[in-house]
């Protein structure tokens, strides 16, 4: 543990002035920001499983932003490990089998994001019959930019924090642009710790990812930002590494969220990324430590990505685990694998509690942003009747994008929608410090999302 | 109340809710046991921290300086904040029936209105006077503007400037020590000189010393008179993160600098100290001031609005009709927080300051 350190780096580039008072005074830190018990010591310690074959998959056409893939297979179809099952043009990710079968059905299904998408429902074989295109590279070193990025294309990686930002894109578009590549380790959402088993037990494979991404941009530098309360993660990450990696571990005070990108980007460079701006705009390129596990995976052992690192926790679960799990498993085989509830689910969240999303059911499947399935039980539920604001400021003090929730809540009921926009609703990153903070227990991230709504609705009726 | 919830929740997020409606899709070879699950839009996590429990912690700071305004003035203090903080209540309640709106009196802060109100007033006030008062708080200055955190005044300092239409009995000061009477009038009151009347005149009070109105054994209203006391309980709000000490510490030392810089009497460190212990000034800056619905909810605000009360109650100490500044100056300055927000509005992320006000 001799070698983690707190992590201090001087502002560098054209940027170093951007950050005045606050972010100055505090160095490497963000502003704001919340500290919820973290609740990560319920599965922590649970070592990384392999998921008990489930017996169906079910996986959704779209797991990215952009356009949802067109599925290559009918029913009826045989389908192998890693086969490319949908893909489409445009900025789109395929997605491939996850376990080998026949194709049960192709149909719109429920999942994760709350509406119904085409889905292709696999059943398995058991027979976990590889793919014949999938091999292992022996080198990379002959490989350019161009096609280490259409590998990670053409493995259907998407950003696996939650985002699922296309991971070719965020590259291709930011070559040239990017001077600092960040790992983001922060894993700040209470309860999760798919990152934290996955770096601590597969350090290497994302030294080695890291190592091929910053190959594609053309740096000899890379950053892993990091929370202080995963001491272990960052000591195997600082044993995996040699000198030669250039990559600096960047242990950060806890709290959340650092783990949002422009947070992380702020307490790891000092920079501010510009409102609506991308954080290519300042020289930062931000990938999910578990995106740079798959792009490893991707690259040297030729898998696409069809499994990933679930945590299984809640105060209804009987008990805990990180689960490898294949992308398209539903969270009731899960739930069911984990030792099934303790007590009846009041909540099931995709995500923690945080950020994540409520589900109203557990046919849902696994996608590749899915890092914990969090089911609640009764005792977590925090309903207030009838809020009233009491202008505490607690929430503006807890902002870390610096903006003003009590105004923004007052004029979503006023249907105000100028004022939304003079109080930059729209920089809002629905972090949820403000609701967590406030005493009054108001719905604040729930009036911006309708305020959002309406501010866009608004604006695109201007443009008409 | 469920079903309340998952409805809102699915107005609120577009994409995110749907009815939990069973879908004839459901896999026929895993049965899906069916959940009851609730709906709602993140976070789904809470601090531990409400309304109630700040109104709480807000009166647990001030039951020190009610104990010593037992100590300094008898049982009468004790009777006389009860009655205030039970008509409070009462009014509150009352008002919320009779408009047929949900009962708001559980989250306490009727309670520390009532507090308030009566530490502001003199210890022989009648119960008839103060009650008056609670209703005025409680009616016209809170409810009338649509409840907690509406109002733009403080409601016990509002009240307080309306009870002055009697002004005797809201300028009647006991000698510290005399037990008044639980139940009769305050006919047998000693009248004694405050601090701030010997001051008003340019003077250094004459036979009262500075250990004794840091103590809280002087002349005074209920519950102001205790600088000690008050500041413990200060010190327990900043403690528990109920306020910030940005308001109280910005207000005390724009005064303790202004009666510093220009003194009456020859030793300014004395004059300075009798500006700060000898009125209201502690329970103003640390209770009344920090009031959240009627202070500033930004940083910078906070400081300009702290900075005004203290320059305004020096005024009005020096040079207005009356020996006390504190309750109208934060009157005043209640009625510009709109303004101190405007002005004080965080820094936009990302945004240099130059550029912003380029951009304005
Ligand atoms: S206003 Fe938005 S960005 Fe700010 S704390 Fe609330 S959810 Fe987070
Ligand atoms: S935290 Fe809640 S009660 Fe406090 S000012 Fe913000 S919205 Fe109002």
């Amino acid at each position: 543990m001799g070698v983690v350190r707190p992590f201090r780096l001087r502002p560098v580039g054209p940027h170093s002035r951007q950050s005045e008072t606050e972010v100055n005074l505090m160095a490497h830190a963000f502003f704001g920001g919340v500290h919820p018990k973290d609740m990560k010591a319920m599965s922590c310690d649970k070592a990384i499983e392999v998921f008990p074959a489930p017996k169906q998959v079910v996986i959704p056409m779209s797991q990215h932003i952009g356009a949802p893939c067109k599925p290559l297979v009918k029913k009826g179809d045989t389908v192998t490990v890693g086969q490319k099952i949908g893909d489409n043009a445009g900025m789109c990710v395929p997605v491939h089998a996850s376990v080998s079968g026949t194709v049960l059905a192709v149909e719109p299904r429920p999942y994760t994001g709350g509406t119904d998408v085409m889905s292709v429902v696999i059943e398995n074989d058991f027979q976990d019959t590889l793919c014949p295109e999938i091999a292992p590279r022996q080198s990379i070193e002959s490989l350019s930019s161009d096609e280490l990025t259409g590998i990670i294309h053409e493995a259907g990686i998407a950003g696996m924090g939650g985002a699922q930002f296309p991971t070719h894109v965020k590259i291709s578009s930011g070559i040239g642009k990017v001077d600092t590549i960040i790992v983001n380790s922060a894993e700040c959402e209470p309860y999760i710790t798919a990152d934290d088993r996955l770096m601590r037990e597969m350090p290497e494979k994302v030294i080695a990812g890291l190592n091929v991404i910053k190959k594609i941009f053309g740096l000899d530098k890379a950053y892993i930002g990091i929370e202080d309360n995963k001491p272990q993660a960052a000591a195997a990450l600082n044993a995996a590494k040699s000198d030669a990696d250039g990559i600096e571990v960047c242990v950060l005070h806890t709290r959340y969220p650092q783990g949002a990108e422009k947070q992380l980007i702020q307490a790891v460079t000092d920079r501010q990324v510009p409102p609506g701006g991308l954080p290519a705009s300042v020289g930062c390129a931000v990938f999910n430590v578990a995106t740079v596990k798959a792009v490893y995976d991707a690259v040297y052992l030729g898998m696409p990505l069809v499994k990933r690192v679930v945590t299984v926790t809640g105060s209804a679960m009987k008990d805990t685990r990180n689960y490898m799990t294949p992308i398209g498993t539903p969270f009731q085989a899960l739930v069911d694998a984990a030792g099934g509830f303790a007590t009846d689910p009041y909540k099931v969240l995709t995500g923690g509690p945080m950020m994540g999303i409520a589900q109203h059911t557990l046919t849902v499947p696994v996608i590749k942003g899915t890092n914990a399935v969090t089911c609640f039980s009764q005792q977590d539920n925090i309903e207030v009747a009838n809020p009233h604001c009491i202008r505490c400021g607690k929430c503006v003090g807890v902002c870390p994008m610096h903006l003003m929730p009590l105004m923004m809540f007052r004029s979503e009921r006023k249907g105000d929608v100028e004022n939304l926009d003079a109080l930059h609703i729209l920089d809002c990153i629905e972090c949820g410090s403000c609701a967590y903070t406030c005493p009054a227990g108001i719905h604040l991230v729930q009036s911006f999302k309708i305020a959002k709504q309406k501010l866009k609705d608004a604006q695109a009726a201007a443009k008409a | 109340m469920d079903t309340n919830i998952e409805k809102k929740a699915d107005q609120a997020t577009p994409a995110a809710a749907q009815p939990a409606a069973p879908k004839p899709a459901a896999p026929k070879s895993a049965p899906a046991p069916s959940y009851n699950l609730t709906v709602s839009v993140s976070p789904h996590v809470h601090s531990a921290e409400s309304t109630r429990s700040i109104m709480l912690d807000v009166l647990i700071a001030l039951m020190p300086a009610l104990i010593g305004a037992c100590f300094f003035f008898g049982m009468r203090a004790l009777t006389l904040t009860a009655v205030s903080a039970a008509g409070c209540v009462f009014f509150e309640w009352v008002y919320r029936k009779a408009m047929k709106l949900d009962c708001t009196v559980g989250d306490c802060s009727a309670i520390v209105t009532g507090v308030l109100l009566a530490f502001v007033c003199p210890v022989t006030t009648p119960y008839w006077t103060i009650l008056i008062g609670d209703a005025f708080a409680i009616l016209l200055v809170k409810q009338l503007f649509g409840g907690i955190g509406q109002n733009f005044m403080n409601p016990a300092l509002a009240a307080r400037a309306f009870m002055f239409s009697w002004a005797v009995i809201m300028t009647t000061w006991v000698v510290p020590g005399t037990a008044v009477s639980v139940f009769g009038a305050n006919a047998d009151a000693t009248t004694a000189a405050t601090a701030l009347s010997y001051m008003h005149t340019g003077a250094l009070p004459d036979g009262i010393s500075l250990s004794s109105l840091f103590t809280g054994f002087a002349g005074g209203c209920l519950g102001e008179t205790s600088a000690m006391l008050l500041l413990i309980g200060g010190v327990y709000l900043v403690l528990r993160k109920v306020i910030s000490p940005r308001i109280p510490l910005v207000y005390i030392a724009t005064v303790a600098v202004l009666t510093f810089l220009f003194p009456q009497g020859n030793d300014r460190l004395v004059w300075m100290g009798y500006q700060l212990f000898g009125g209201g000034l502690m329970l103003g800056a640390i209770f009344m001031a920090t009031d959240y619905v009627t202070s500033p909810v930004t940083k910078n605000g906070q400081l300009i609005y702290a900075i005004g009360c203290g320059l305004i109650t020096v005024f009005i100490r020096y040079f207005g009709s009356y020996a006390e500044g504190v309750s109208y100056s934060i009157l005043l300055m209640n009625a510009c927080v709109f303004l101190f927000d405007k002005l004080g509005r965080p820094q936009r992320f990302g945004v240099l300051k130059t550029k912003k006000e380029g951009e304005r």
